[in-house]
C-alpha cells in the first residue's frame, strides 16, 4: 500500500506537525520506503495469536485512589513558555 | 596510573583505601572532559561545580564512616534522565530549555548510593537513532578510529552514543543509558565497552523522557562487565511511581560475574546467521562460543523462527508508542513554543512541533500516527503486536532448553559519520541482533570481544531469561575474561 500526497497531508495534520508544500514529496517517499519494508509482516500467519500489548511479564497492579501530591503550581509552571499567573497562556480559543 | 584509568570497581577500592579522594577523582574527570569534549561532544551539559560540591560532600560522608556502594564515583547521566535543577534536553530542540523540577528514580538511586554526576551525556534526539547524529546538540564522535584511515570520523553508535563515548574515552567511570531497540548494546559494542539492557521492569522508567514505553529500559554502560553489574544493582529496584516496575528482589549482580559457566547450556540461534555479515563477526561469534565451551559450557543450536520479522515489527510498535508519548510536546506547558503573530492554537501546535522536532523524530511520529489511524490500526499495529507475541514465544520455547543465548552484538563495526544517512531503513538494520530482546522484554548484554581488521572493537551479545541477569553477567564475564580485551581508543584521557 502506498501513500498519496493527500494522505501524507492528513497524517501530518493528525500528528499536528506542519509540513510545507515543498516538504510533502520527500515525506511521502520516506514514509512509503518504510511502509514498503514493513509490508513483509503481512506474510506472517498470526491466526489465533493474542496480541502482546505491554513489555513486561508482570501484571499491572492497582494502587489506592488517593491524592499523593499537590500544591506545587510553581514547579509545574516553571517551564511554561507563556505563564500567566497560575495559568498556561495560549492564543485565544473562544471568540 | 592516571585517575581516569581506574575501572569503576578499582576506583571504589582506591577510594575505600584512601588512595584517592572523590574530589581528586572528580577533578581528574572534569579536566579530561575539558580537554576532550570539544572534540568528542559526548556531553551536552557539564555540571562541574555541582560535581565538585557532590564530591566534597562525599569525602565528608566518608570521614564520618558513611559510604554508599557508589560513594564518590563520578558518572555521566544520559540526557534523557530528568535531573532536578539541571537542563535535560533529550537531544531535542523542543526540550532545549527544559529544567526538570524532579529527579528520575534511576538517577535518584545513584545519588542515594553516593555517586557524583559529571554532566548530561549526548544522545540521538529522543533516543531515536543508531549513530548519535540526530542530536540537536550535534553529533558525537567515536573515540576509536580505523588503523588505516585515522582521520575518518566514526559514529559511536546510538542512541546512547554520548554515554558510550564518554566511558570509552575515560571521561566518566560509567554512565546511565537507555535501550529501546539496541541503544545501550550497539553503542557499547561500537565503543569497545560493556553495557546491559536489563529485563523490562527491572529499572524504573519514572523521570526518563519516554520514547516507546513498552520497550524502553534503563541500564548502565561501563568498561567492564563487573562495573555494569555494580551500577545496575544501584539503578534497579521496585518503584511505585512506574506502573510497570517489577516488585522483585535485586540480586547481587557483581557476585554473579564470578559464577563461571560450567554446566550452562548456551543457545546459538541459527536465524542470526545473516547473509552479508562480515566474516570477522562470524569468526568472533564462533570464537566466543569456543571460549565458553573451554570453560565448561555446552553450546546448542536453537531456532528463533520469527527473528526476521523483529525489526519491521519494532518499526510499527516503537513509532506508534512514540507518536502517542510525544503528543505532550505542544508548546504550552514546557519546552519550545513557535508561533507567528496571529497564530491560533492549532497553528501554534503545528509550528512548535515542526520546528522543535528533528527529521527522524518527525518521520517516526508520522509513521506512528499512520499505523494507529482509523482503518489501518488492525493491519499494522494489531498485526505487529501479534508478531511480537510470536517473537516472545520463540524465546520462551528456546529458554526451555538453554540457560542463555549468545549472538553478535551488531552486524558491523562503527561506521563513518557520513555513512547510512540517506536511507532510514539502512540505519534501522543496525539493531537487527538487539531489537528482539526489547520486543520480548529480556535482558541483553554487550561485551567487547575482539577487533576487526581496522582495529575497531566488536562485541558479542548475551541474552538471558526474564529477570535472570545473573546468568547473563556470568556468561558475559566469562567471555570478557577469555577475550582479554585490552585495546584502547586513540582519543582518551591520559593518552
Amino acid at each position: 500500500m502506498s501513500l498519496d500526497i493527500a494522505t501524507v497531508r492528513r497524517i501530518a495534520a493528525l500528528a499536528r506537525i506542519r509540513l510545507e508544500e515543498g516538504e510533502l514529496a520527500q515525506a511521502q517517499a520516506e514514509l512509503n520506503g518504510i511502509l514498503g519494508w514493513i509490508e513483509q509482516l503481512q506474510a506472517v500467519n498470526t491466526e489465533g495469536v493474542e496480541p502482546m500489548a505491554g513489555g513486561g511479564a508482570v501484571a499491572l497492579r492497582p494502587r489506592p485512589d488517593a491524592v499523593t501530591d499537590g500544591g506545587i503550581a510553581d514547579q509545574i509552571l516553571a517551564n511554561a513558555p507563556d505563564r500567566q499567573g497560575e495559568y498556561f497562556g495560549v492564543p485565544k480559543v473562544v471568540e | 596510573m592516571h585517575p581516569t584509568d581506574f575501572t569503576l570497581r578499582g576506583a571504589i577500592d582506591a577510594l575505600n583505601e584512601g588512595v584517592i579522594s572523590s574530589v581528586e577523582l572528580t577533578q581528574a574527570h572534569l579536566d579530561a572532559i575539558a580537554a576532550l569534549n570539544p572534540r568528542l561532544n559526548a556531553y551536552i551539559t557539564v555540571t562541574g561545580e555541582r560535581a565538585l560540591e557532590q564530591a566534597r560532600a562525599s569525602d565528608a560522608r566518608r570521614k564520618e564512616g558513611l559510604t554508599g556502594p557508589l560513594e564518590g564515583v563520578p558518572l555521566a547521566i544520559k540526557d534523557l534522565f530528568c535531573t532536578a535543577g539541571t537542563l535535560t534536553t533529550a537531544g531535542s530542540r523542543i526540550l532545549g530549555n527544559f529544567t526538570p523540577p524532579y529527579e528520575s528514580t534511576v538517577s535518584a538511586n545513584l545519588l542515594r548510593d553516593g555517586a557524583v554526576f559529571l554532566g548530561k551525556a549526548n544522545l540521538d534526539e529522543f533516543a531515536m537513532g543508531s549513530s548519535n547524529t540526530t542530536s540537536a546538540s550535534g553529533p558525537v564522535e567515536n573515540p576509536w578510529s580505523r588503523a588505516n584511515d585515522p582521520d575518518a570520523r566514526l559514529v559511536p553508535g546510538g542512541s546512547s552514543g554520548g554515554s558510550a563515548a564518554a566511558v570509552a574515552a575515560r571521561l566518566a567511570l560509567g554512565a546511565t543509558a537507555t535501550d529501546t531497540g539496541g541503544s545501550i548494546r550497539q553503542p557499547a559494542a561500537f565503543c569497545g565497552i560493556a553495557g546491559i539492557k536489563p529485563t523490562y521492569g527491572r529499572c524504573s522508567r519514572f523521570g526518563i523522557v519516554a520514547f516507546a514505553s513498552s520497550l524502553d529500559q534503563a541500564g548502565p554502560v561501563a568498561r567492564t562487565v563487573e562495573d555494569c553489574a555494580i551500577l545496575l544493582k544501584s539503578m534497579a529496584g521496585f518503584d511505585p511511581k512506574d506502573s510497570t516496575s517489577a516488585d522483585v528482589p535485586v540480586p547481587d549482580f557483581a557476585a554473579a560475574c564470578a559464577r563461571g559457566v560450567r554446566g550452562l547450556r548456551i543457545g546459538v540461534p541459527k536465524e542470526y546467521r545473516l547473509e552479508g555479515t562480515p566474516p570477522e563477526i562470524e569468526a568472533l561469534w564462533e570464537q566466543g562460543l569456543a571460549w565458553l565451551r573451554e570453560q565448561g559450557a555446552e553450546t546448542v543450536e536453537i531456532s528463533l523462527p520469527h527473528t526476521q520479522y523483529a525489526l519491521p515489527t519494532y518499526y510499527i510498535v516503537a513509532p506508534a508508542e512514540a507518536s502517542s508519548n510525544l503528543a505532550r510536546y505542544d508548546g504550552v506547558r514546557f519546552g519550545l513554543r513557535a508561533a507567528e503573530p496571529g497564530s491560533d492554537l492549532r497553528d501554534l501546535y503545528e509550528r512548535t512541533r515542526a520546528q522543535g522536532f528533528g527529521a527522524e523524530v518527525r518521520r517516526r511520529i508520522l509513521i506512528g500516527t499512520y499505523v494507529l489511524s482509523a482503518g489501518y490500526y488492525d493491519a499494522y499495529y494489531l498485526k505487529a503486536q501479534k508478531i511480537r507475541a510470536l517473537i516472545k514465544r520463540d524465546f520462551d520455547e528456546a529458554f526451555g532448553n538453554v540457560d542463555a543465548i549468545v549472538t553478535p552484538a551488531t552486524p558491523s563495526a562503527a561506521f563513518g559519520m557520513d555513512e547510512k544517512q540517506d536511507d532510514p531503513v539502512k540505519m534501522y538494520l543496525n539493531d537487527v541482533f538487539t531489537v528482539t530482546a526489547n520486543l520480548a522484554g529480556l535482558p541483553g548484554l554487550a561485551v567487547p570481544a575482539g577487533l576487526d581488521a581496522q582495529g575497531l572493537p566488536l562485541g558479542l551479545q548475551v541474552i538471558g531469561k526474564s529477570f535472570d541477569e545473573e546468568t547473563v553477567f556470568a556468561v558475559g564475564a566469562a567471555i570478557e575474561q577469555a577475550a582479554a580485551f585490552t585495546a584502547l581508543p586513540r582519543l582518551r584521557a591520559g593518552a
